[in-house]
């Protein structure tokens, strides 16, 4: 483990230790893994309390994640977490697609100027882990307690109690809302008994992170059937540190304990880069899973994260998706906890993420097949795209390596639909997330859209509508709160003049007028909030 | 055709002008071929005619009428 960042943390008694009676809390987070803390600091930002308990006391043991995409990015940044990912990050956009040692095709995931965030960095996960506790500890609102291992749970008619183990002892707590995001081997998940159900993939594969020196561009690179590891895949990707992430399959019948070993290891490494000079600082063989729950709200109990769904890593999908359960769960949460919505909002969370959760486990189960297939005509049919992509772009657009990490746009009865008679041709439709593009404030200095919009539910304003706003609501007036010099803003949301859209507090529009009224825009901002009609 | 949803037709009435012709070009592509080979060869066939019907409702159309022609059902059960 030379060379491996390990940040240590204390257990420290919690006063609720010692409370006669259970302490009650409006919100619990069980875990401390990306999705947690995402959660718990996007939360604290909104007002809420929030306790986050995590049965271990250390970050930086393994290797996980490493892919963040631009929504992903995006998000931190709202929450004030970007700025130490992208110093230490590998930014990346480019992706190479080989067969042999020839290059297929390769891919931009960027090709367009005019975003605050880029497309992705490579990142340990323990970085930002590691920036996300730091980040949260700003809070006075929340608390992150190290040693704390939820091992029972009882559903109250209003709450949740956990039984949480420490150092100490256990104790009780109890919440108002419990979030599980404690990770693919879920507690919370067992001890609600609920299947966790999908697919199982037969290849195992061999992840190691390398150290060496390499004069390699800060792109991914994918190789199917490469002359270093015949009749199999391989992935590399640039990490911070001089390191480099390795991806090797082995195939079905590969033994996991044997390929871990450094006789097996090292000389797979040394045919894959030519030479002796790495040092291999972790390794694993895994297997892939995609699967989920079957609902993600369970009364007073949700789930986000890989404790609500896995995906194989191909395509990185795994935390940015479950940073996007966070960031779509924290304000309606929120909303809920302060009474100014309905708790029947977060039905929407479970239908909204349900759904990008499924399109995620599609994405990952195509790719994860086309790079492992599972009979003999389904490599012939992903040896038939190879040999196809060499000479045409039909070929190429069926090679699938990994269809890395987009966010989801929402269909969802929380969004407007367009209005009659209001055609628009692109742009942002309602659910989708509200694109980025450069600005300038009125004084001149130039900043983002997404950041002039920040975590409200805002009014983008073409220009100067003059209606009246329902309470809650900011209103953002490009070409006087912000001037849009580039005329990005009006292109990307497709708006002309004089029209707006609604946004919602994670940044996806919710509904949009080309001639907007105040009766309109108040009926979206209920329906957006979670009060029915018929309720307002 | 029952399965059509889409806005065009899986086309069951014979289109080639000379299928005798289309059907022995098949054929001979396949000559002098392993069982391997040919299998290869039909699979990237497959994948160019799927790309030239560009037509996913189609395509489907044509896995479901593919499959039933195996079962020994009729292949057009709605005329
Ligand atoms: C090889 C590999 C590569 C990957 N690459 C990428 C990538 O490039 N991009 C990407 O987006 N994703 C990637 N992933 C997926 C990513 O690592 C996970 O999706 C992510 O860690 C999920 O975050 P989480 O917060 O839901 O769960 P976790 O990160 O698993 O965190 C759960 C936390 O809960 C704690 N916990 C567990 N049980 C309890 C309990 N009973 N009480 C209290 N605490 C508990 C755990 O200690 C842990 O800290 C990869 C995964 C693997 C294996």
């Amino acid at each position: 483990m030379a060379g491996r960042a390990l940040y240590q943390f204390a257990y420290r008694r919690s006063p609720d230790q010692d409370a006669p009676l259970p302490v009650r809390r409006p919100v619990v987070v069980v875990g401390a893994g990306p999705v947690g803390l995402v959660l718990a600091i996007d939360l604290a930002g909104r007002g809420v309390p929030v306790v986050v308990l995590d049965d271990s006391d250390r970050i930086g043991e393994g290797s996980r994640g490493l892919c963040y995409a631009k929504r992903t990015l995006e998000i931190l940044d709202r929450l004030g977490a970007a700025r130490p990912c992208l110093e230490k990050g590998v930014v990346w956009q480019v992706g190479k697609v080989f067969q042999g040692e020839e290059l297929l095709y390769a891919f931009d995931l960027l090709p367009e100027a005019g975003y605050a965030m880029p497309a992705f960095i490579n990142l340990q996960q323990f970085y930002l882990e590691y920036v996300l506790v730091s980040r949260l500890a700003s809070f006075g609102l929340a608390e992150l307690r190290w040693r704390n291992r939820v091992s029972a749970m009882e559903a109250l008619a209003d709450g949740v109690r956990l039984t949480v183990d420490t150092p100490d002892g256990p104790y009780a707590l109890e919440a108002d809302w419990v979030v599980a995001a404690d990770g693919a081997r879920s507690t919370m998940r067992a001890l609600a008994g609920l299947p966790f159900v999908g697919e199982a993939f037969e290849d195992r594969f061999l992840i190691a992170d390398v150290a060496m020196e390499a004069d390699m561009p800060a792109e991914r690179r994918f190789w199917f059937d490469p002359p270093f590891h015949a009749g199999r895949s391989a992935l590399l990707h640039k990490q911070p540190d001089g390191v480099w992430r390795i991806d090797l399959q082995l195939g079905p019948d590969a033994d996991p304990e044997a390929e871990r070993q450094p006789d097996r290891v090292i000389p797979r490494i040394r045919r894959m880069v030519g030479h002796d000079r790495f040092r291999v600082e972790w390794v694993s063989v895994y297997t892939f899973q995609c699967r989920r729950i079957a609902r993600f709200v369970r009364d007073r109990l949700i789930f986000a994260g890989d404790a609500a769904h896995q995906v194989s890593p191909f395509g990185a999908r795994g935390a940015n998706s479950g940073i996007q359960d966070a960031e779509n769960l924290a304000w309606k949460l929120a909303r809920v906890v302060q009474g100014r919505s309905p708790a029947s909002l977060l039905a929407s969370y479970d239908a909204e993420r349900s759904a990008a959760a499924d399109e995620n486990i599609a994405h990952s189960t195509r790719s994860t097949d086309f790079i492992a297939p599972r009979t003999p005509q389904e490599k012939r049919f992903r040896d038939a795209a190879l040999a196809l992509a060499r000479c045409t772009d039909l070929g190429r657009r069926m090679v699938n390596s990994g269809r890395l990490s987009t966010p989801s746009s929402y269909r969802t009865a929380l969004s407007t639909p367009d209005a009659d008679g209001e055609t628009w041709t692109g742009g942002c439709t309602p659910g989708s997330p509200l694109p980025d593009a450069p600005i300038s404030w009125r004084d001149g200095r130039t900043g983002w859209l997404l950041e002039a919009v920040g975590g409200d539910e805002v009014l983008i304003e073409m220009g100067e509508t003059g209606i009246a706003l329902p309470e809650g609501v900011r209103r953002l007036r490009i070409g006087i709160d912000v001037h849009d010099d580039q005329g990005l803003v009006a292109a990307r949301l497709g708006a002309p003049a004089g029209a707006a859209l609604l946004v919602r507090p994670d940044q996806h529009v919710a509904a949009r007028w080309k001639r907007p009224e105040a009766a309109a825009v108040a009926a979206a901002s209920r329906r957006l909030n979670g009060w029915t009609e018929a309720g307002a | 055709m029952t399965e059509t949803q889409g806005p065009h037709r899986l086309e069951t009435k014979a289109r080639l002008p000379d299928p005798d012709a289309a059907y022995r070009m098949l054929v001979e592509a396949h000559r002098g071929l392993s069982d391997e080979e040919s299998a290869a060869l039909n699979t990237r066939l497959v994948l160019i005619l799927a790309n030239q019907v560009g037509d996913a409702s189609l395509l489907a159309d044509a896995i479901a009428l593919a499959r039933r022609a195996d079962d020994g059902a009729p292949a057009q059960p709605s005329g």
